[in-house]
């Protein structure tokens, strides 16, 4: 089904195209005054494309009352539904934009609304252990429709995390640190938006050993691992979106230094309408399974180690002894070189296509001591045996992030396109 | 709303309960850092996982194939203890199990990481009995943890992946 909606452009301009010649020849009849008969058509109503760009803003975040300033965080507003409800619906701002996840998650402490509880067999409550870069994320699946821009996906499960009455099992904070409230997660949401449809897939359909765990079944004895259908898991709501489902397109204004703010566009579709056409972008495509590509940065060549993503708030790689980067004193997880370097990487997508990237970093310290700013290009940090191209790199770039399984007018998903 | 530090408030007295239950059954092979080639198997046997082994001059790679599609490979030294541990795949292996006596400074370091200015990216714990580093993304999840103390003179960090 979402193949065929990157042609309804095409169909659409036709439509129109056709309607306005049978307009000018029906006003053609009227001026030629012919008497008697009265020609009744049938109003066509013409369709306007869907709004489908989303503002995004990059900001120091909802957080900072709770002792936490964002950096380089792209964030936008959600509108969720009970399904099919009109009225039982609220706005959620302060959700982040993420290319590396997909599925929308909500704090509970954000989330007014009640929403349906998704239910497995035996009617118990299903919970989720998210898993993210460095951290979990822990809560209940419910289902809500999702209004972003003009588009809407219905019934979609969505994670709601930190909610009362779901305490966290050790077997999911056995797999690192949980973030369940505002001041460790940072943020009142975030909003997957990458390459793939479910955020865990055919893993976690498979039952036993084979099942890679993320979902629990929640009788009232306590949360037990439990298999889940790819439609019953937490999915990008732009994969059930009725038009631009194939993907997204994340425009950033370009930054050199810090900024206290910036605004972009979060633009639902590849090839969809006349706003979000590939143009001259390449596209990169991915290992399916993975969601990678292939970096290579002085000699080293991180294959199927690599990968663009919004929401990682710097770019993330490899290690001081390989970079000659030393990390900042206190806060390890950013360099700090004693003068901004200049380096340059070579990314290369599956299907060979190569770009060369050049980037700066500068010294994180410097970057962040300004508590204003919510922008700094040139921030980055340590990610050991691999290349995270977080938002940085999305700075004065227009970004194609396609899904897999869908076809766009640059070939199928999943790919990257810049 | 269980907040975070009371999770790692119940971990710590599970941790309290596992090491008692530890310390009662002299047949026990819990923890794998730090632990002997006996508690690889009690890995693998919990992971329902199968174990493919390979020498290298200083050390050996024991590789645990686990059918979700994680691998996890300890490192054991000459003298038989697990200095490192590494791990690939869909999902993050259970860290508790992994890094056994470990674990707790582990999870103490990952909550102190929250300052005013976070990164939202890879978790890198560097401490002198410990170092941790875990990264990747949606169904891709890598990372790695060692002891910089025991790991054999002449093996590079960077062999431990």
């Amino acid at each position: 089904m979402r193949t065929k909606r990157s042609r309804e452009f095409p169909v659409t301009a036709i439509l129109v195209f056709v309607v306005a010649l049978v307009g000018i020849w029906i006003s053609g009849c009227s001026s030629s005054g012919s008497p008697a008969t009265t020609t009744t058509s049938t109003p066509t109503p013409v369709t306007t494309p869907t709004s489908n760009v989303q503002s995004i803003s990059v900001t120091t975040g909802p957080a900072v009352a709770s002792g936490r300033l964002a950096i380089n965080s792209a964030f936008t507003s959600v509108t969720v539904c009970v399904p099919g409800s009109a009225t039982q619906c609220q706005t959620i701002s302060g959700i982040l934009v993420d290319t590396g996840s997909s599925g929308l998650r909500v704090l509970s402490s954000a989330l007014t609304v009640s929403l349906p509880q998704q239910t497995g067999s035996g009617g118990n409550p299903i919970a989720e252990c998210g898993e993210f870069i460095d951290s979990e994320t822990w809560g209940p699946v419910q289902t809500a429709d999702i209004s972003l821009a003009g588009e809407k996906a219905s019934s979609v499960p969505i994670q709601v995390i930190g909610s009362s009455g779901f305490s966290v099992p050790t077997s999911c904070s056995d797999l690192g640190p949980v973030q369940d409230d505002l001041a460790t997660l940072g943020m009142n949401g975030i909003l997957g938006v990458g390459n793939f449809v479910q955020d865990c897939g055919e893993g976690c359909a498979e039952s036993g050993a084979s099942n890679v765990g993320l979902y629990y079944a929640c009788p009232s004895s306590g949360c037990v691992v439990t298999s889940e259908g790819l439609a019953e898991q937490v999915s990008n709501p732009v994969a059930s979106f009725a038009t631009d489902n194939n993907g997204v397109v994340v425009e950033l204004p370009a930054v050199s230094g810090t900024e206290t703010s910036v605004t972009g566009s979060l633009v639902f579709g590849i090839g969809t309408q006349s706003n979000n056409g590939l143009g001259s972008a390449t596209v990169y495509t991915l290992n399916p399974d993975t969601a990678a590509f292939t970096t290579t940065f002085k000699g080293q060549t991180l294959t199927d180690a690599s990968f663009l993503d919004t929401g990682s708030n710097a770019i993330y790689f490899l290690d001081s002894a390989s970079t000659g980067l030393p990390t900042c004193t206190d806060l390890n997880f950013w360099y700090c070189p004693s003068s901004t370097q200049s380096f340059s990487a070579v990314t290369q997508g599956a299907n060979g296509a190569t770009a060369t990237i050049n980037f700066s970093i500068a010294n994180a310290d410097s970057l962040t001591s300004n508590t204003n700013d919510g922008v700094a290009a040139g921030l980055g940090g340590p990610g050991p045996g691999l290349f995270d191209w977080g938002l940085p790199f999305f700075y004065g770039r227009t970004v194609y992030t396609a899904i897999e399984g869908t076809s766009t007018p640059g070939g199928d998903g999943p790919y990257w396109a810049y | 709303m269980v907040s975070t530090k009371n999770s790692f408030g119940i971990m710590a007295m599970a941790a309290i309960v596992v090491a008692v239950a530890v310390l009662l059954n002299p047949f026990s092979t819990s923890a794998s850092l730090g632990g002997d080639v006996a508690s690889i198997e009690a890995d693998r046997a919990k992971m329902q996982a199968t174990l493919e082994t390979t020498s290298k001059d200083l050390y050996t790679i024991h590789e645990i194939h686990v059918p979700n599609n994680v691998v996890v490979r300890e490192f054991v030294s000459q003298s038989g203890s697990v200095f490192a541990v590494a791990w690939q795949g869909a999902a993050r292996p259970d860290l508790r199990q992994l890094l056994g006596t470990y674990f707790d400074s582990f999870a103490k370091a990952s909550q102190a990481k929250k300052s005013q200015r976070a990164g939202r990216g890879p978790l890198v714990i560097e401490q002198a009995g410990l170092v941790v580093e875990m990264s990747g993304h949606a169904r891709s999840f890598l990372g790695r943890a060692y002891d910089p103390r025991t790991v054999p003179a002449g093996v590079p960090a960077a062999e431990i992946r």
